[in-house]
């Protein structure tokens, strides 16, 4: 998976295809197909290989990404807006704002990250249904 | 308001997905970096952007949009084009600069609503 752009956005495509055959909520679907392609991205671009687990319970989904690859040094800096190490080519292509780990975030219900250098990093995302959709 | 009258309006040539021109328009987005088009964009918008990359593909359709606008002369790049084909995403172009295109856009859709 790492270093190619070409099918890129694949996996979540594939994520979003599942929910909706599910039959999950619209929101949670939006939700989980950015954490998806944020994820999928990220490992493309700084990964040497990696993967997105996806698993389903009844009220809530979590979205798994684990890669192999160089890891993230300093986690706290990594999730500040802005802040990015993309180089020239992953710019040209749109990326690198610095705002996908922090988008992952905010979107997700729970959010975890953890990372070692030169190993690889592992982000765990739960995004649940709201309670008004369990509820009705 | 569906893309067929922005085309039309706008003078824009399609580039892909001309059976999907019916598509009613929701609202718009702007921007080029696709970390931001995905957090801030809504299903049904229309995407004005200058990228090119086949990447623009991908969020299009994770996001719903109604369409691309890549604005300034700006062209889809030859992989990017077979997969909108594919993947029935309009991708729309025009030689305007992005601030002309979202001006009329924006004057058109608030005009019928
Ligand atoms: N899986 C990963 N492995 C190694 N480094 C990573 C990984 N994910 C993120 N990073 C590091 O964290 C930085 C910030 O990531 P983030 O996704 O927030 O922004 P970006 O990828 O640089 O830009 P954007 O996502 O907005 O296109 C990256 O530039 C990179 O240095
Ligand atoms: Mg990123």
């Amino acid at each position: 998976m790492g270093g190619n752009f070409d099918n890129a956005g694949e996996v979540s495509s594939n994520i979003k295809t599942v929910l909706k055959q599910i039959g999950l909520p619209k929101d949670v679907i939006r939700k989980a197909a950015l954490v998806a392609y944020e994820s999928e991205i990220n490992i493309v671009s700084y990964a040497r290989k990696g993967m997105i687990r996806l698993r389903v319970v009844p009220d809530s989904i979590m979205i798994e990404a684990i890669d192999e690859g160089q890891g993230i040094p300093d986690i706290e800096q990594a999730m500040q807006p802005g802040f990015s190490t993309a180089n020239q080519k992953i710019r040209e292509m749109g990326f690198g704002a610095g705002m996908g780990l922090c988008n992952i975030k905010s979107f997700s219900d729970v959010f975890h990250i953890s990372s070692e250098v030169g190993k690889g990093t592992h982000l765990r995302m739960i995004i649940r249904a709201s309670s008004a959709v369990l509820n009705s | 308001m569906d893309l067929e009258s922005i085309v039309k309006a706008l003078n824009l040539k399609v580039r892909s997905g001309e059976d999907k021109l019916k598509a009613e328009i929701r609202g718009g987005y702007t921007g080029d970096l696709l970390s931001d088009v995905m957090a801030n964009s809504n299903e049904g918008d229309v995407w004005i952007t200058r990228q090119v990359h086949q990447n623009i593909v991908a969020v299009a359709s994770l996001k719903e949009h109604a369409g691309i606008i890549l604005v300034h002369g700006s062209e889809p790049a030859k992989d990017t084009l077979e997969k909108a084909v594919k993947g029935g995403v309009p991708i729309m172009v025009s030689d305007l600069p992005g601030f002309e295109v979202i001006g009329r856009l924006y004057a058109l859709m608030n005009k019928t609503g």
